[in-house]
């Protein structure tokens, strides 16, 4: 990284960010800061504002109120000076028509004037060395978004936006991805990722700001959200292992109840009530499902989360 | 992390953007095709249409006797049985079937003094040269038995000559039409797509300012259109024995003021549709009834006045005749200035309008 961005130590500072479609109120007051070297995630439903929030951030839309900085300069209007120490990879998987997926990284390389060498050492890092002459068009939907990365990355900048990186492809190639990732943000770079997947945010953010219908509703890393939430762990007893009553009655359970003849017992003292099913002989087909971020959505709006 | 300049020699963005440009034209069948195949397949269908060939006699049936014909002098003999296959008939009636039939192509019979031919309009072509070969005979003897010399001059050589300016006719208003077509279609598309698929967003977040992408896109357009300018040439003349005039190569700067043109009303059609197949149509709708009413399929000499005049208002009417004027007629660099002028104008007006209607997104 260069000493200016270490010696910062903010990629991003957001403030007061808001953006209105017509009647519509598509990202309402939002700001937030994320540090260098942070792999920052902002989740939310379909249409939360998650994409607005970001166009605004990169420069590509200019916000209604608010105003953003990105590397100590202002993002909005197009700063030249920025562009090249950015990458972006747009929802949308914009690419030429009909170029060839080594064609293609080659184009983005020269518009940041990179030469071919190092574009195709980047297709070799996102594993699409053996695709390198097949047109995008023909590619899977976890290779676009590898060759997307790549686009983004080719010219080496130290803050990259990736808009649902991992959407629609398939839960092997989503966790590639999540390893590419994790190797960018270890040499340095600061990542900001859109997802609507509550377990990819848990898995590679250390931040992650939770939206719906244009808010930040909290923002913290994944593990502080879940255990600021003061939520019970859930405990499923297979069907006749203890009744009902016997399962209500354990010292700690705030509540047990009748699931199909599966007994689910909250609790907030697991490891006493699990001891105490133990004793009863009670664990066979037993599970344990502690609160995630999909509970913090849930008490967040009081609806449960769909993407 | 090391600077990206250090390794490898890089393209300048200006030709990578134009070199993915033509590899994704060239890649697409539907705009290769409909760029440069189909134009060409009207310039060998108007071509080979008008190209009469004169070697095909004309048949004729004589009816009775025939003075014009019969005492035809040697020389003017041979000229009239170049062009006319002559059988004789007694039979009226029969003749006159034959021709009806389309066995015969006309039936000559004299009535007093003046020669009547009978023959159908089923095949225009020759029917004209019979009707105007038969004339010219007739006004040839005429002079003759005026005491006057004659002044026979050779008919099948002109059928030739109008043959000729056929190819010499479609070939400009052709060419502009399809140059209007590719130049429309491409930034019709180009716009639309880009903007569907986010590059053009994409794009905007590199460091490479708006003219390179947009210079590379004209040069591109330009490239195209003076391929198929060498295209539709080098057909016409080897093909057609097209022949040029001394000051057709104006016809360049000229085409390339037209591909702007038309690269403008693509933009026009892009940013007002809400799809790329709806830019398309849009520039289709625009350029198709514009290329009739600009003389690009047909001569405009046989239209009506009050539509000359409105055609005027057409771009495409412009390049036309500016093209025809130093491609065929033989004008010189004077008949180009009112074209470019005028194509220029349309090219600055409709491509700020284009950018005041023009929105980043899709939806
Ligand atoms: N260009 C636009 N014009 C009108 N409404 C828009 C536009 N872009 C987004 N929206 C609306 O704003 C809201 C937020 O959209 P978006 O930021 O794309 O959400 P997300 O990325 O979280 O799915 C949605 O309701 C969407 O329909
Ligand atoms: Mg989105």
């Amino acid at each position: 990284m260069t000493s200016e961005t270490a010696q910062s130590g903010v990629a991003i500072e957001a403030t007061g960010l808001r953006k209105v479609y017509g009647d519509l109120v598509a990202v309402d007051d939002v700001s937030f800061s994320v540090g260098s070297g942070e792999i920052f995630g902002i989740l939310g439903p379909n249409g939360a504002g998650k994409t607005t929030i970001l166009e605004m951030v990169e420069g590509l839309r200019r916000p209604d109120a608010g105003s953003c900085t990105l590397l100590g300069e202002a993002s909005w209007p197009r700063n030249q000076r920025l562009l090249p120490r950015i990458g972006v990879q747009l929802q949308a998987s914009a690419f030429f028509e009909r170029l060839t997926a080594r064609e293609q990284l080659r184009t983005f390389a020269s518009l940041y004037g990179v030469g071919p060498a190092q574009a195709d050492a980047w297709l070799e890092r996102v594993g699409l060395g053996e695709k390198a002459d097949t047109r995008t068009e023909k590619l899977s939907g976890g290779q676009v978004q590898r060759l997307a990365i790549a686009c983004a990355l080719v010219h080496e900048p130290e803050l990259v936006f990736l808009d649902e990186p991992t959407a629609a492809i398939d839960p092997q190639a989503r966790r590639n991805l999540w390893d590419l990732l994790r190797s960018l943000n270890a040499e340095g770079r600061t990542l900001v990722l859109t997802t609507h997947y509550l377990d990819e945010a848990e898995a590679l953010c250390d931040r992650v700001a939770i939206m719906d219908r244009g808010s930040i509703l909290q923002l913290d890393a994944p593990a502080a959200l879940v255990r600021g939430l003061d939520a019970p762990v859930r405990i499923f007893v297979a069907p006749h292992q203890v009744t009902l009553d016997e399962a209500a009655a354990i010292e700690g359970v705030d509540e047990a109840v009748d699931d199909e003849s599966t007994i689910v017992v909250s609790t907030r003292r697991p490891s006493e009530v699990l001891a105490e099913l133990a004793a009863r002989g009670a664990l066979e087909g037993l599970q344990v499902r502690a609160a995630t971020l999909e509970d913090v959505f849930l008490d967040l709006t009081g609806r449960e989360y769909r993407a | 992390m090391n600077t990206p300049r250090a390794r490898g020699r890089a393209r300048s963005p200006f030709w990578a953007i134009s070199v993915a440009i033509v590899k994704g034209f060239f890649r697409d069948k539907a705009s290769v095709f409909f760029a440069l195949i189909f134009p060409l397949m009207f310039l060998v269908l108007f071509g080979g249409l008008f190209n009469f060939d004169s070697s095909a006699k004309i048949t004729v049936v004589q009816v009775g006797e025939v003075s014009l014909v019969d005492d035809l002098p040697a020389g003017a003999r041979e000229a009239f049985d170049e062009t006319f296959d002559v059988t004789r008939s007694r039979d009226r009636a029969a003749a006159l079937e034959d021709v009806r039939k389309g066995d015969a192509d006309v039936m000559i019979e004299q009535d007093g003094d003046a020669l009547v031919a009978h023959y159908t309009q089923a095949d225009q072509v020759k029917a004209a040269v019979t009707q105007g070969t038969l004339r010219a005979f007739v006004d040839g003897a005429n002079v003759a038995a005026s005491g006057q010399p004659p002044t026979y001059s050779f008919e099948s050589e002109r059928v030739e000559d109008e043959s000729l300016e056929a190819i010499q006719f479609v070939t400009p208003g052709l060419l502009g039409w399809a140059i209007a077509m590719s130049a429309s279609f491409g930034a019709a598309a180009t716009l639309q797509g880009w903007r569907q698929s986010k590059l053009m967003r994409r794009l905007q977040l590199s460091p490479v300012p708006a003219r390179t992408i947009v210079g590379a896109r004209v040069l591109v357009t330009v490239l195209i259109a003076l391929v198929q300018m060498a295209i539709f040439l080098g057909l016409g003349f080897f093909a057609f024995g097209l022949q040029l005039t001394g000051w057709w190569w104006l016809s360049v700067p000229l085409l390339v003021l037209g591909t702007l043109c038309f690269m403008s009303l693509g933009l026009l059609a892009g940013a007002v549709a809400k799809t790329t197949e709806g830019a398309v149509n849009m520039a289709n709708f625009l350029v198709l009834p514009m290329a009739f009413l600009s003389g690009s399929f047909f001569a405009l000499d046989a239209a009506p006045a009050w539509l000359q005049n409105v055609s005027l208002v057409l771009p495409l009417r412009h390049l036309n005749d500016g093209m025809l004027d130093v491609m065929v007629r033989g004008a010189g660099p004077e008949a180009v200035v009112q074209p470019a002028v005028v194509l220029l104008a349309f090219t600055v007006a409709m491509t700020a309008l284009a950018a005041k209607l023009f929105r980043w997104d899709a939806d």
